[in-house]
């Protein structure tokens, strides 16, 4: 075997991460984006402005704040500690939420955007065909913005797979819970294990590349189909 | 049954005031220059617009006032967008049954398959929207539209966006769901053409605020309306066929007022048309012309002379019920001492059948 079990692990709950807060962030994500798209507020970019805080924040910044607060003491931790929860700093449960905060605009914005893309016009003709705003939502506003929701889901996946500052500051690099791929080819580096290092980092390379290319082969067969 | 609107809309600077009556057979048109509120107004109608303190009766439902609103997918209305706004994620067959899914009472295949009909798409049922043309796509949304079986039309300058060739393809189409349909229609639009073919009554919009209601060829031919007054200044008549001529093609077509003889393709008798008859094409004499190569002599009185320029005047005529309008010179209506009252005979050069 050229990985070894800890390494098959690591990429195991880098895996699982990645689709478990993928998942999250579709659920948040698409009504947070729809209301992005069509709301008048005025302050709204206050709230663009937190979304994008994560494209150039340092990882470890934003790992460190959520380690505070997820911590026993922090709001987020203290909640769950007064609701008879388990901590959650250096469990998956926090590395799902710091994923969360960290990959949401790779999330977001394309849904806004495609949201946006969308218009107005579908959405009241559909009004006028005896639809209601929820079905106008599943039937019209969705599908429409189906290209969007793939780029959403591939960025936001593959951006959590690569994740490294957050989960090393809120993970604690447990392996066999927190350990995750990219973790675990720094601690071959350090250790001088090249080769282990390679195969990991390879193999993280190879999977990233596949799902780009999905993504973009995806959008294009959108632009061909719909000249 | 009828139409009771009452609308004050304020966007910027911009207001819309109505408060009028619309007639709940046959087709209305919305009629004005851009800007002047008809697109805010049908809007406003179909719910898309959310006027405050609007008030909105349809026969004996209340759409709007007292504190209801009604939202636009609870009104039973077809819209057609000046853009034919196909969902372009569905196929056209998809597009038309979306309304018919969701129209809970008397929609049904029925409905569908006329509307299918009407509009000529059965060809065209399996394709996605990006595969039509421009008319075609919206043939698609009018029978949309129809299909979910609609107790009021709104249509908002359906052809605007249409080519010459696209518009001259679709009118008739649209001509054949008015006919069989009985049901109100309300039709936006800036082209006189477009109305003195389709519409039976007319709200004449100005500014935000309505300039006229009424029968659409009398408010073409009312001397205190813009209408009678442009270049193209026109009669429209409505004719029954007495009698057809296959030696000389020629119609014979009678109207409240008299009779008309129109060069035509054969048609049946005892069918409606409707003339179009330009002010410019009527000349006046004071005696019945003999020895004349024209043939619609018709006796009339007049009704009212208005100047419109050094040159020009426009004399509005009347044959029993029907009103007619006469471009003339003034110097002609000087040398025949034309007075308001006189009973005068109209030369009719051309009428054009739209119908």
């Amino acid at each position: 075997m050229i990985l070894s079990e800890q390494d098959l692990t690591a990429l195991f709950v880098t895996l699982k991460l990645a689709s478990v807060s993928t998942l999250v962030l579709l659920v948040i994500g698409t009504p947070l984006a729809w209301w992005l798209s069509r709301s008048q507020w005025r302050f709204k970019y206050i709230i663009e402005a937190i979304i994008a805080l994560p494209l150039i924040l340092p990882p470890t910044v934003l790992g460190f704040y959520l380690l505070i607060s997820l911590g026993p003491n922090g709001p987020i931790g203290g909640l769950v500690d007064m609701l008879g929860g388990a901590p959650l700093a250096f469990t998956f449960t926090g590395l799902v939420i710091g994923s969360v905060f960290y990959s949401m605009p790779f999330v977001v914005q394309p849904l806004q955007n495609a949201f946006t893309a969308v218009g107005q016009r579908p959405l009241e003709v559909a009004a006028t065909l005896r639809a209601s705003p929820l079905d106008r939502f599943f039937t019209i506003a969705v599908p429409m913005a189906k290209p969007g929701f793939i780029t959403a889901s591939v960025l936001g996946f593959a951006h959590t797979l690569g994740e490294f500052g957050v989960v090393l500051m809120i993970g604690g690099n447990i392996p066999g819970s927190t350990q995750v791929a990219s973790i675990a080819i720094y601690d071959h580096v350090e250790a001088l294990e090249y080769g282990q290092a390679h195969w990991l980092a390879g193999s993280l390379l190879l999977f990233s590349f596949l799902l780009l290319i999905v993504v973009y082969g995806t959008n294009r067969r959108y632009t061909v189909a719909q000249p | 049954m009828t139409i009771t609107v009452r609308f004050n809309i304020q966007r910027g600077e911009f207001a819309l005031n109505i408060d009028t009556v619309i007639p709940e057979n046959g087709v209305t048109a919305i009629f004005g220059p851009s800007g002047s509120g008809k697109t805010t107004l049908l809007r406003a109608i179909a719910g898309l617009e959310h006027a405050d303190n609007g008030y909105l009766k349809v026969g004996d439902a209340l759409w709007q006032g007292n504190g209801i609103f009604l939202p636009t997918h609870q009104r039973k209305i077809g819209y057609v967008f000046q853009e034919p706004s196909l969902f372009s994620h569905l196929t056209v067959q998809s597009n038309i049954n979306y309304g018919l899914e969701r129209a809970k009472d008397g929609s049904s295949a029925a409905v569908l398959q006329q509307a299918i009909d009407l509009l000529g798409i059965e060809h065209l049922l399996q394709r996605m929207p990006w595969q039509l043309s421009g008319g075609e796509q919206q043939r698609v949304a009018i029978a949309r539209a129809l299909a979910a079986n609609p107790s009021m039309l709104l249509l908002d300058e359906p052809l605007a966006a249409l080519g010459d060739d696209q518009k001259a393809d679709i009118l008739p189409y649209l001509e054949s769901v008015y006919q069989q349909l009985d049901i109100p229609v309300l039709y936006v639009s800036h082209s006189r053409n477009e109305v003195a073919r389709l519409a039976d009554h007319m709200l004449l919009l100005d500014n935000g605020g309505i300039k006229a209601a009424g029968k659409m060829s009398e408010i073409f031919t009312a001397m205190d309306l813009p209408m009678a007054h442009q270049s193209r200044a026109e009669s429209i008549i409505e004719a029954s066929v007495s009698h057809y001529d296959e030696e000389f093609g020629l119609a014979s077509l009678t109207f409240l007022g008299g009779q008309f003889s129109v060069a035509a393709e054969p048609l049946v008798v005892g069918s409606e048309v409707r003339l179009q008859v330009l002010a410019r094409d009527v000349s006046i004499t004071l005696e019945q012309q003999k020895n004349t190569s024209i043939l619609n002599i018709i006796p009339v009185t007049i009704d009212q002379i208005v100047r419109e320029s050094k040159s020009q005047m426009t004399v509005r005529l009347i044959a029993d019920e029907t009103a007619l309008l006469s471009r003339i010179t003034c110097k002609s209506a000087y040398n025949l001492n034309l007075k308001e009252g006189d009973k005068v005979y109209a030369q009719v050069k051309t009428a054009a059948l739209l119908t």
